[in-house]
């Protein structure tokens, strides 16, 4: 067992999880969406990008690139939310929070191609 | 061949993945607890942090900027983690920033910066460009004269101190030098063997493997192009020339011919000296080696080349060796150094017509030297340069011929590189009898004005003369006279010799003025610089050549044609 192999597995499914958590809920009900999970998710994407750098194989490179993905749509997702309350001052309406839902499950989808690469290349590892 | 963007970006990635996540992991840590503190509005009412506010007073804390408690001010629990805050993030840019200092300074990443930025400056080459393995005396003769005439060299040494002299050179050109092992086929590619501007590439390091190595390399990866090689012993230019090495230069050889040739007709010998020479240098006029009886000191390389070649012309040779055993020597060779009076007496100085000091020392060399000028003051002195150092005290010393085998490797070099018909020429004018070579080199003397002629072979195509070419296909005969005049003033001739033109195979020696040009025609001419810049005004320019041809100047472009055209008829029109 590696542990540099168990550290980055690790981050790439919570990444997805996270992601997951915060997706999950009705669309464009505040109150199905925590603040905290969306950064956590940011943070936990931030990692993984970082964890993802240096690789030199082709699947790391779409590795890297899903997750460069993945950040730019949790922070765009940010963005909206903190634009949105403190500085247009709309305040978290029904049509606010279903762009951030939205643009956080892009994220979504590219963290599932992070995860599902990842998957690939391990199985192709063993054999 | 890899790009530098794929070692160096990935490098730099690694290298600062953990400061990153530890930067990310600080500002996580403290955005959260800044948002989980409890605090106070403005009204003193229970408030908590938003992402928002949080992410930016940390953001002005971390870096230590400051802009005070926003916006409102803080309770003592968030004062409390705001200190644990700056503490961590402080700590976390310091060892960030820290990490890229030293990365920076790293010897292996400065390394790798460069080596990307000499690969940029050969991919980016869109000239013609020639590769010289080996940075010595004879590879930075080579470098200069070639950058003098605004030609791109790249260099490969394996000697850090070698690249470093480079770069401390002026050469007027940049000249991109790889530390690198030439003998390692990819190095070579590297340095551009692929490249498809590579004319040529020359191994002139220190070693015979080396050498042959970097000509199998080159042949076998990039046909097309010319390879000089440097081949210290017989076996290695014999091996070097079997697989097609185009020019395989051995010094001492070389130097022992050119003696030869040099008693035997002096005339080519000095033919041959200038058209080889390296251009823009005094053009040598010595004393020439005498025939009759010869004094060799040193039985190395140097002195059996020569030995062989003086025994072939049936002269008389003594030898004189430290080691007369050890080294082969022929039966009545003398025992010794021949710095020692006693040694050059026992070997009949006093009556010898020449000597040459071939040692591998130059200071054995010098003192043999001297002390033979003591005892026959005569007698004519050729003497080994080992380094170019010794070379003002070697002219000094008085010596007749000095044997500089970077001079002759280079210009040999140079000659292969610059006018490939050359060697061609040498081999014809070989042939002819002693008048017509001693015409020529009247000739070549009178062109040359004092210095050694620059040699060029001028191809009538396309590319090298357009304007020749469309004149051809208009039907206009085109004297060779058209280009060897200056394009202002056609009744002042330029300041060069037409050699020898060649076509569909047929070697036409010293052509005449007459000559009519063809499509094709390769055509190998001495001269000056200066000569060689105009003669390409007439072979670009169809105006000038016409002024050229028939002495009319007459004003171009389309509406001075037409009105031309109706004045005088359609004679000029196209």
């Amino acid at each position: 067992m590696n542990l540099e192999k168990v550290v980055f597995g690790f981050f790439i499914l919570l990444a997805l999880t996270l992601n997951f958590g915060f997706f999950l809920g009705e669309f464009d009900n505040p109150d199905h969406h925590n603040v905290y999970e969306l950064f956590a998710a940011i943070v936990v994407s931030l990692i993984a990008t970082v964890l993802k750098f240096g690789e030199r194989t082709q699947i790391g490179a779409v590795l890297l690139a899903a997750s460069l993905v993945a950040d730019l749509q949790l922070i765009a997702a940010a963005l909206v939310w903190g634009m949105a309350v403190y500085v247009a001052d709309v305040g978290l309406t029904p049509a606010v929070m279903a762009s951030i839902v939205s643009l956080s499950g892009g994220a979504l989808l590219a963290n599932l191609v992070s995860a599902t690469l990842l998957v690939i290349e391990t199985s192709s590892l063993q054999r | 061949m890899k790009t530098s963007g794929g070692t160096i970006v990935p490098l730099i990635l690694r290298r600062m993945r953990p400061p990153l996540l530890v930067l990310i992991s600080a500002y996580a840590i403290a955005v959260a607890g800044l948002t989980l503190m409890p605090g106070q509005d403005g009204d003193g009412a229970p408030w908590r942090m938003d992402f928002f506010h949080a992410f930016y007073v940390i953001t002005y804390t971390a870096p230590t900027i400051g802009f005070g408690e926003i916006p409102y001010e803080f309770t003592g629990a968030q004062r409390l983690w705001v200190t644990f805050s700056i503490y961590l993030t402080v700590l976390a840019w310091l060892y960030a920033v820290g990490t890229i200092i030293s990365l920076i300074q790293d010897p292996a990443f400065r390394g790798a910066m460069q080596r990307a930025r000499l690969r940029r400056a050969v991919r980016l080459m869109s000239e013609p460009f020639y590769i010289v393995c080996g940075y010595g005396d004879t590879g930075s003769l080579l470098v200069r004269s070639l950058t003098e005439r605004r030609r791109r060299v790249v260099v490969v040494d394996h000697a850090q101190a070698a690249i470093e002299a480079l770069e401390l050179r002026d050469l007027g050109v940049y000249v991109p030098g790889f530390q690198l092992d030439a003998e390692v086929p990819d190095n070579l590619a590297v340095a551009g063997l692929q490249h498809r501007w590579c004319a040529g590439i020359v191994a002139v390091t220190d070693s015979d493997h080396a050498n042959l190595k970097v000509a199998l390399t080159s042949k076998l990866q990039n046909r097309s192009m010319t390879v000089v090689a440097r081949a210290l012993t017989a076996e290695g230019a014999a091996n070097m020339a079997s697989f097609g090495t185009d020019k395989v230069i051995n010094a001492y050889d070389g130097f022992a011919e050119r003696l030869r040739l040099a008693i035997l007709s002096p005339d080519m010998h000095r033919i041959q000296d200038w058209l080889t020479g390296i251009p823009a240098t005094k053009l040598p006029e010595r004393p020439l080696p005498p025939s009759g009886r010869w004094i060799i000191c040193g039985f190395g390389r140097l002195g059996r080349a020569v030995y062989r070649e003086l025994k072939r012309l049936g002269m008389e040779v003594v030898i004189v060796d430290r080691d007369p055993a050890g080294n082969a020597c022929p039966p009545d060779t003398v025992a010794g150094k021949g710095t020692e009076a006693a040694t050059l007496r026992a070997s009949g100085i006093a009556s010898a017509d020449a000597l040459l000091a071939a040692t591998s020392d130059d200071a054995d060399n010098l003192s043999i030297v001297m002390t033979a000028r003591t005892l026959n003051p005569d007698i004519y002195i050729a003497a080994r340069e080992n380094d170019l150092t010794s070379k003002p005290l070697l002219q000094a010393a008085g010596v007749d011929l000095p044997v500089e085998p970077s001079y002759i490797l280079a210009s040999r070099t140079l000659s292969v590189l610059n006018a490939p018909l050359l060697d061609d020429f040498l081999d014809q004018a070989h042939g002819q009898d002693r008048a017509w070579q001693a015409t020529l080199a009247e000739d070549i003397q009178g062109v040359a004005a004092g210095i050694i002629p620059e040699t060029w072979t001028l191809r009538v195509s396309q590319a090298r003369a357009p304007a020749v070419l469309d004149a051809l296909e208009r039907g206009v005969e085109v004297p060779l006279s058209a280009i060897t005049h200056h394009p202002r003033d056609r009744t002042q001739s330029l300041d060069c010799l037409a050699l020898m033109l060649v076509r569909e195979g047929e070697f036409t020696l010293l052509p005449g003025q007459e000559t009519r040009l063809a499509s094709g025609d390769r055509i190998l001419f001495c001269g000056t610089d200066q000569a060689l810049g105009l003669m390409t005004v007439p072979l670009r320019h169809v105006n000038n050549l016409r002024y050229m041809i028939s002495g009319e100047s007459v004003p171009d472009g389309l509406l001075w044609r037409l009105l031309v055209a109706r004045r005088t008829g359609p004679r000029h029109a196209r």
